[in-house]
Formats: C-alpha cells, structure tokens, sequence
C-alpha cells in the first residue's frame, strides 16, 4: 500500500528527474500531512470519548472504593461464590448454544454450498440472518414466550395432542436453562453469516486437484475441505461464545427474577448500589467479563490468521 | 451460480462427481428442516396476536386495534419509543457518515500505514460488550447531559460506537473494491482539492458501500436494548417491554413489525450489492460482508 502512494509523494515534490527520496524528507510533503492529520482529530476524539473513556473508567471503577480511594476489595468479589456461579452459568451458556449454533449453522452452509449466489434462496438467507442474528433481544423473548410459555403454541399443542407438558418439572423457560433455545436461535444465523464466505473460498482447483488424483467425494472433505475449513470453524465457534457471552437483552426480557448470568449481575449492579454489600461490584464484574472476552477474541484472531492463508 | 458447480458443467463427468456441495435434494432438506424449526417461532408469534380471548379461536381484531388507531393512550409510550429509535436512527447514521467516512478515506489514501489501526478500532466494539460499555457511558453521560441536555438524541453518540464494525466493514469492502487510491491520485494530478476529492470523486463511488453501512446501523438502532435500558432512554425496544406488561398481544404485533421492517432492510442492502447484475459476485460479499461484524478472516493485510 506504501508503494501505491509513492508516485504522488514522487509528483508532489521536485519532478522526475530527482532521485526518489523518503516522501516524509519533502517540505511540501510534510506541510500536506500536518494537514492531514487535522483529519484524524474528529473520530480519534470521538473514540476516546465514546469508547475510550467509558471502558476504561468501567475498568478502573472495579479497582477504586467508594471514596475513590485504590482498593482490590472489589475484585476479590469475583471470588464469592454467587459471582462465580454467575460466571459458571454465563460460560457453560455460552459453550452449549456456541456448539449447537456453530454445528447447526456449519450443516446450513454446507447446504447453501453451490447454490447460486445472487439467488432467491441467498439473498433471503442473507437478510434473515441478519435480522435474527442482530435484531434479536427482547422481540426473542417474545417469539419464545408465544412459542414455549406456559400458553405458547407448542406448549399448548403438545399438551392438547400429545397429553406431554413440557414444564411437568416446574416452568424452566424463565430460568438458565429458559435462555438455551433463544441464544440457539440467534447463534445459528451468526454463525451463518461468519462462516459462509469461508465455505465459498474452497477453490474448485482443489475439487479439481483432488479428482485428477483419483480422489472420490470423501477424500476432498478430508483432506482438503476439512483441514481448510477447520481454524475457521474454531474461529466463527469463539466468535458465537463471545456474542452469547456478552449477550443482555435476550436474558434481562425473559428471566423474570434473579441474575442468573453475569450481565443480569451487572444491571443488579448498576441498579441496586450494593450487591453482596460491595460498592463499585458492577466495575469488577466488567473487568471480569473483558477479561473473558479478549482471551477468546485474541485466540479468534490467532486462528483466523491461520484461516486466512487459504482465503486470497 | 458458483465456479465449483460451473467447474463441473464444463469437465467431465468425472469432475462433477467430486463437487464438494450437496445434492440438490439433500440441500433443500436440510434448508427446508432448519427453515421450518426457525420460522416455529416467528408463527407462534403471530398466532399468538390472532387468539380471541380465553375460549379459544383467531381473528384480527388486534391488528385492525392496531392499523385502525384506537390505540388507548396506555400504548402512548410505544410511540414515543418509535419515534426516538426512527431520530436515533438517523443521528446516529449522521454521527458515522461525518465522523467515520472522512477519516477512512484519508487514511486509505493518506495513511495506509494507520489501516490496521483504524480496523482494530473499529473491530473493537465486538471484543466490549455494550453492558460493560455501560457501565463507563453512565459517568460520561452524566456529563453530556449538563453539556447537551438529556435529549434523547445523545444516545446517538454511544450508538455510533456500536454500528463501528458493521459499517467499517461495509465500507471498507467498497473501497477497496473501487481503487479509491487510484482514483484519488487521477483527481489530485489534475488539480482536486480535499474536499473535492472526497465529495465528487469517492463518495460518489462508494455510495453503494456508504448506503449498506447506513442501512446496516440503522437495523442496529433499532434493535437496541442495553443502553437505552440501562441510561434509562426510552426507545422502541424498551418501550416493547413497558407495553408488554400492559398488553403483551399489542406488544408481539409491534415486535413483528419491527421484524419486518428490518428483514425488507437488510434484504434490500443485499439488492444494493446485488445491483440486480447477475455474475457480480464480488459485490454480493460485499453487501453480505456488512451483515457481518467481522472480516470473514482478519488477513494479515488488514484490507478484508
């Protein structure tokens, strides 16, 4: 890309007939840039009002008591064992509806494989995985309570027709266990979206290379498809915990009481002042979910970089 | 069509009993047993809307309740919600085209040496979720209040942090599409200004990119929940809430016709990029690319 600018950095100076010098050496250059880096001021400030700031004061107010004086009172809260059974339930959450969703939406578009990508079918997938991946919330919470509540259609069917009542152990739906369908139902389409440009970089050379060797259908998904396709995988699977980890609308409509999860904590947090008799818990609780949250995103980096040696 | 299948057409027989995609009948099952599990939902909803009453039956008179105007004032605040969201919406678009367009052209232009830094800013926001967001944007808004007021609109600024990755990245597919750097040369050799360039020359030639983006936000907006709810804003998706513990049916049309709407949104983004040109697949990743939140890989040249 360097390269690319070079010419006009060449044009802007003295003429052809110098020899090219660093383009930062030439007066006029350099008068142009200090210009141009006005340019950069409005969104940099923007992002260190607006993104900058508010995550690291999140960040800091998890080490500070309530008189602004330095504490690690408040982290030591992440030990307490309602915390980490939040912690508990928000991972385990996550890593069920992150397999189920990357499984699902991997066998969708292996499906999509071939079809024609300006098509009906395509642009309909498209849009409404868009919609159902981004739009989700509390119009989720909805669509379950009509479709599992306690008078939801399937509930109601189920028990006219079939005599079976779903919640004969008790009413789970407003609980932990309540949120696996929804999250399912907007990790499928994430994973949809995330994972299919991957599938469409398989080269036919490859199917090609792999016939002209004598290959039959399985071996190309052995040993081209599979080993090709699977830091991707991996990579859109982290992408889903991540988006189910840090998921709060879906959760804050439909559990009715308590803070099974760790951003239903942090609302309590924010809400109610003191939670567990701690000031500030809601800082310590962000700290914890960051922490969570670059370690996958840092190993998704890792194996899409690994993923995208195939993609050029 | 894709190029496997086309590979196959034109080789021989052979050739085509190695394509890597499904039979034509295994993939409509699968789509068709997918499909119908993810369209149980949006049904229920719907039936649900239609029940008249405990004895059971359908009708429509809630959604005639609804298109007819004899919404009792209790079903004011959805209203107001929709309102909010429609002024979020557009600030919001605002916010990204005046502060993020600029400054990615200038430094696809200027600063390619700043690219990976811009993308890891923008691709920032997947990494920080919006409710530890929140819990940094109450102090700040505390003083954005006493410098703006407490209009709602100021949210705008917290949602143009969200819409980053979407919008980056469906920008930036179309500038690199579009050589914006040979473009932008060509324009400086015969004598553009900045603002030339930018207004005349690479808007112009993005606007297909810069039409997703605002497309893509605006969905966005509209399916906000956490910082409205936690800032204490009403927007359409609080509001739902509200009206769903006074009348959960009237509550399920509106979520339904948000649903919609969004669905012809993004179903149009995917037309935009389409272009209705048959064979131009790389302007159908380029509109699928702005569903995504992140590059289909983050290559190590920073340009997905």
């Amino acid at each position: 890309m360097t390269d690319t600018l070079r010419p006009v950095a060449d044009a802007q100076g003295s003429g052809a007939a110098t020899p090219p010098r660093s383009p930062r050496a030439r007066p006029r250059f350099s008068s142009l840039l200090s210009g141009s880096v006005l340019g950069l001021i409005p969104f940099t400030a923007y992002i260190v009002l607006f993104l900058a700031l508010p995550t690291v004061i999140a960040l800091v107010t998890g080490f500070v008591d309530k008189h602004g004086a330095l504490t690690v009172d408040n982290l030591t809260a992440l030990g307490d064992p309602v915390i980490l059974r939040t912690f508990g339930n928000s991972l385990w959450l996550s890593a069920l509806t992150a397999v189920i969703g990357a499984l699902l939406g991997a066998l969708f578009c292996y499906a999509l494989l071939g079809a024609k990508p300006t098509g009906v079918l395509r642009s309909i997938v498209d849009a409404a995985s868009g919609v159902l991946a981004q739009f989700g919330g509390v119009m989720l919470a909805f669509a379950f309570v009509a479709t599992i509540g306690i008078q939801g259609m399937i509930t109601v069917w189920l028990r006219t027709s079939f005599g079976v009542d779903i919640f004969a152990d008790g009413v789970w739906l407003y609980d932990t266990p309540g949120l696996i369908l929804p999250y399912i139902y907007f990790q499928v389409p994430l994973m949809i979206i995330t994972f299919s440009p991957a599938l469409e970089s398989l080269k036919p050379q490859w199917a090609e290379a792999n016939a002209m060797l004598g290959g039959g259908i399985l071996s190309y998904w052995r040993h081209i498809g599979v080993p090709v396709l699977l830091p991707s995988f991996f990579g859109c699977l982290l992408l889903l915990f991540a988006n189910a980890f840090s998921s709060f609308a879906t959760a804050a409509a439909l559990t009715s009481q308590g803070s099974q999860i760790v951003p239903l904590q942090i609302r309590a947090a924010l809400t109610s002042e003191t939670v567990l008799g701690r000031e500030n818990l809601a800082g310590a609780l962000a700290l914890g979910m960051i922490v969570v949250m670059v370690v996958v995103m840092a190993i998704y980096s890792l194996l899409m970089r690994r993923a995208a040696r195939w993609q050029r | 069509m894709s190029r496997a299948q086309a590979a196959g057409r034109t080789g021989t027989a052979r050739l085509r009993t190695v394509h890597p995609g499904p039979g034509r009948v295994t993939r409509w099952v699968i789509v068709a047993v997918i499909g119908v599990l993810f369209l149980v939902p949006i049904v229920a909803m719907v039936e649900f809307t239609l029940r008249k009453g405990v004895d059971g039956g359908h009708d429509f008179a809630r959604w005639a309740t609804v298109f007819g105007g004899g919404l009792t004032p209790e079903f004011k605040p959805i209203f107001t919600g929709l309102g909010n969201s429609l002024l979020l919406a557009v600030v919001t678009v605002l916010v990204m085209l005046v502060l993020l367009v600029p400054t990615m052209v200038l430094v696809r232009i200027r600063f390619p040496q700043l690219q990976r830094v811009l993308e890891f800013i923008c691709l920032l926001p997947i990494t920080i979720p919006a409710i530890v967001l929140v819990v940094g944007l109450a102090p700040v808004y505390s003083v954005v209040s006493k410098m703006f007021g407490s209009g709602v609109w100021t949210l705008a600024f917290a949602y143009g942090v969200i819409v980053l990755p979407y919008a980056y990245r469906s920008i930036q597919a179309n500038l690199v599409a579009v050589d914006v750097v040979t473009l932008s040369e060509a324009a400086r050799s015969l004598g553009a200004g900045w603002l030339t360039i930018l207004f005349r020359v690479v808007v112009p030639n993005i606007r297909r990119g810069l039409l997703a983006a605002s497309f893509i936000s605006v969905a966005v907006v509209l399916g906000e929940f956490t910082i409205a709810a936690l800032l204490n804003r009403v927007n359409l998706q609080t509001a739902l809430l509200v009206v769903n513990k006074a009348d959960p049916f009237i509550a399920v049309i509106f979520a339904l016709l948000a649903l919609l709407f969004a669905f012809v949104l993004l179903l149009a983004i995917g037309f935009i990029g389409g272009g209705g040109r048959p064979g131009r697949r790389s302007r159908r990743r380029a509109a699928a690319s702005a569903l995504s939140p992140v590059a289909p890989a983050l290559s190590p040249k920073g340009s997905a």
